[in-house]
C-alpha cells in the first residue's frame, strides 16, 4: 500500500496546527474523511483538501510534501506510524511523541521533539530552540526515544531533559542542556555560552571544548566503559555517529553544574 | 546395553525444574574476566547449602561481549526466583563489582527481570549515574578503579536441574580420568554447566536422611566401602564411583551434555578400567525430568 501523500497547494499566511494530521489519527480513516479533516489556521479552518492534494492510502506511512516553516504541531503525540516532511516543519514537530518515526528533510522551527515520550525524530536540516525541551512553565522535557540533528540547533537544546538522547551532527547553540534532569546529548560541533546551565544530572558529550561557567569542576581524564555501548547503539543510525572514526571512550570529565544538584556532567573527547 | 565394554545401566537419572539466569562479566583481559566470574561461581556446588548453583559457561571473544573486552558466561540456577535474584545480587556485589576493570551484562534474553546493578547502585552513595542505551538500562558507579558499568536487570528463564550420570570404575584414579575426559568433552556444549569441583562430584546423594535434620545424605548403595553392609548397587571389583551432575537451559541441552560425557568416559573403555555407567535413580522422589542412560546412547 503506498504511502499517504500530502502536497501542499500553496502557502497559506497564517500558521497551520497539523496535530489532527499524526498517524493515530487516521486509522482507519478513508482518504475522503481526511480530505474533509479541519486544520486551525489562524483563526480560520481550512479543510485538508483546501491545503493539501491527498494520493496514496497507507495513513501509517504520511508524506508531507511542499512543506514549509509554518506548518506546526507536525507529528504531535504520535503513536506508531511514520511520518516524512520534505521540506522544513513549524514549530512544536514531534511534541509529546510517544513511539514511531519522524524525518524532516530540511529545517525545523522552536520546540521540535519538545515533551516527546519515545520514538526517533530525525531532522536533515538545522533546528530552532528548545529541542526536546518542557513547554514554557513545565518542569519536565524531553522523556525518552532519539533525536537526531544533522544540522545546527538553536539555543536551550535540551531545557529540562528527563531521559533520552539528543545527537546534534552540526553547533548546538547558548544554554545547551541547561535544566537538565537527566539524559544525554551528543554535540559534535561547536557548543555555546553556559552550557549545562543549572543542569542537575545527565551527560553531555563533546567533540571540541565548551566554554565552561565557573560552576563546572574538573575531575580529569578517565577511559569511560559505557562510551563504547554507546557509539555501538549509534551504529544502526544514518549519521556521522555511526562512523567508527568519531567514536571515542577517552574523555575529560567535568561535573556540575554545581550552582545546582551538581550531578550532571560534560564528557570532551581527548 | 555394552559400549566398548562399558555397562550402559537401564536406568535413568532424575531432575528438577528450575530458574536460571545468564550474566556476562567483562574486563581488561581473560585473566581478570575469569577472576571474577570465578570468585562469582564460587561455593555454588549445590542449591542443598549454597542458594544456588553456578558455574562458568565459556570464555568470550571480545566480538561476542558488548563492550568489546574480554568476557565469560556464567550460568546461575536456583530453585526459585526469589533464591536466583537473591544470590545473583549478592555475588555480583561481592564478587564482581569488587573485581577490578569488571563490567557486568546480561547474557539472556527473558520477560522475567531480576535484579543483576539495579540495587548495587546504591553502593554509588548518590554519585551513581543511570544510562539507557538501546532501549537497556546501564548503571555507572564510580569505584576507586574508575567506574563499575553493569546492567540493571538480567534475565530470568526456566530451566533443569540435576541431570547426572555416574562413573564405576575399577580405581579411584581411572574413575576421575575417565570424568576428566568427559568433563572435557562436555564444557563444549552451551547451556549447560557442570556446578562440581572441576565438574565432578565424589559425594553423590540420596534423598532423605537418618537424622532428621538432613535432607540428604550419603548415597550408601553406590559406596564402595559399604559394598558388604548396605543393599549395595556395586559389583565386588569396583572401588570407585563419581558423580557428574549437569544443570541446563532446557531437557535438551542436558541431554547432548550427557551423550557427549557418556561417549567420552566409554571411548576410554573398559581397559581403562571403566565398568559401568548408572545414574542417581531416586524413585521419582526428586523430579520431573527423566534422563534414561540407553535411550541417551541409543
Amino acid at each position: 500500500m503506498s504511502a499517504l501523500t500530502l502536497t501542499l497547494k500553496y502557502r497559506p499566511d497564517q500558521r497551520v496546527d497539523m496535530s489532527p494530521l499524526s498517524c493515530q489519527h487516521l486509522l482507519g480513516k478513508e482518504p475522503a474523511e481526511i480530505a474533509a479533516l479541519e486544520l486551525q489556521s489562524g483563526k480560520c479552518k481550512l479543510r485538508v483538501d483546501q491545503l493539501f492534494s491527498l494520493s496514496g492510502f497507507d495513513t501509517q506511512s504520511l508524506i508531507i510534501k511542499n512543506s514549509f516553516e509554518k506548518l506546526d504541531f507536525i507529528g504531535r503525540d504520535l503513536e506508531e506510524g511514520h511520518i516524512t516532511v520534505e521540506g522544513d516543519a513549524g514549530a512544536y514537530l514531534a511534541m509529546g511523541m510517544k513511539s514511531g518515526q519522524i524525518t524532516v528533510t530540511g529545517n525545523s522551527g522552536l520546540y521540535a521533539g519538545c515533551e516527546m515520550k519515545n520514538g526517533y525524530l530525525e531532522i536533515i536540516g538545522d533546528t530552532g530552540d528548545f529541542l526536546g525541551g518542557a513547554l514554557p512553565g513545565n518542569k519536565i522535557g524531553m522523556k525518552g526515544g532519539l533525536i537526531l540533528v544533522k544540522g545546527n540547533a538553536g539555543e536551550r537544546v535540551g531545557d529540562h531533559l528527563r531521559r533520552g538522547m539528543i545527537l546534534i551532527e552540526g553547533n548546538a547553540g547558548d544554554y545547551c542542556g541547561s535544566r537538565m534532569i537527566a539524559g544525554t546529548i551528543a554535540v559534535m560541533g561547536q557548543t555555546g555560552r553556559y552550557l549545562g546551565y543549572a543542569m542537575r544530572r545527565g551527560t553531555l558529550l563533546l567533540w571540541n571544548p565548551p566554554q565552561l561557567s565557573a560552576s563546572f569542576n574538573d575531575c580529569g581524564l578517565h577511559t569511560l566503559a559505557f562510551l563504547p555501548l554507546l557509539f555501538t547503539a549509534f551504529k544502526t543510525l544514518n549519521s556521522k555517529f555511526a562512523e567508527n572514526s568519531v567514536a571515542f571512550n577517552r574523555v575529560q570529565r567535568f561535573a556540575g553544574d554545581m550552582a545546582e544538584m551538581g550531578r550532571g556532567e560534560v564528557l570532551v573527547k581527548k | 546395553m555394552i559400549i566398548n565394554g562399558v555397562s550402559i545401566d537401564a536406568t535413568f537419572a532424575e531432575a528438577f525444574p528450575m530458574k536460571a539466569t545468564r550474566i556476562i562479566i567483562t574486563a581488561q583481559n581473560e585473566k581478570w574476566a575469569l577472576i571474577a566470574a570465578q570468585s562469582m561461581s564460587g561455593f555454588a556446588t549445590s542449591v542443598i547449602a549454597c542458594g544456588c548453583e553456578a558455574g562458568i559457561e565459556r570464555t568470550l571473544t571480545p566480538e561476542e561481549t558488548p563492550d568489546g573486552r574480554p568476557g565469560v558466561a556464567v550460568l546461575f540456577f536456583a530453585m526459585g526466583g526469589k533464591g536466583l535474584a537473591k544470590q545473583l545480587e549478592t555475588r555480583a556485589g561481592q564478587c564482581v563489582l569488587t573485581s577490578p576493570t569488571s563490567a557486568l551484562f546480561n547474557g539472556i534474553k527473558s520477560d522475567i527481570k531480576i535484579p543483576l546493578g539495579k540495587n548495587l547502585r546504591y553502593f554509588g552513595d548518590g554519585f551513581q549515574i543511570a544510562k539507557v542505551i538501546a532501549g537497556k538500562r546501564y548503571w555507572r558507579i564510580p569505584v576507586m578503579d574508575g567506574e563499575f558499568l553493569t546492567e540493571a536487570t538480567a534475565g530470568q528463564v526456566e530451566a533443569v536441574g540435576g541431570g547426572n550420570f555416574l562413573v564405576l570404575a575399577e580405581s579411584q584414579p581411572q574413575a576421575l580420568a575417565a570424568c576428566e575426559a568427559a568433563i572435557d568433552a562436555m564444557r563444549k556444549i552451551p547451556n549447560v554447566i557442570m556446578p562440581f569441583p572441576g565438574g565432578v562430584v565424589r559425594s553423590g546423594s540420596k534423598v532423605g536422611s537418618k537424622y532428621k535434620a538432613l535432607n540428604a545424605s550419603t548415597n550408601d548403595a553406590f559406596c564402595p566401602t559399604l559394598k558388604g553392609m548396605t543393599h549395595s548397587e556395586l559389583p565386588a571389583s569396583c572401588e570407585s564411583v563419581m558423580e557428574i551432575v549437569i544443570d541446563g537451559l532446557s531437557k535438551q541441552d542436558i541431554d547432548k551434555a550427557m551423550r557427549v560425557g557418556i561417549q567420552a568416559v566409554c571411548e576410554l573403555g573398559a581397559t581403562s578400567g571403566i565398568q559401568r555407567i548408572s545414574a542417581g535413580n531416586y524413585g521419582g522422589k526428586l523430579g520431573p525430568f527423566h534422563f534414561h542412560l540407553q535411550e541417551i546412547m541409543a
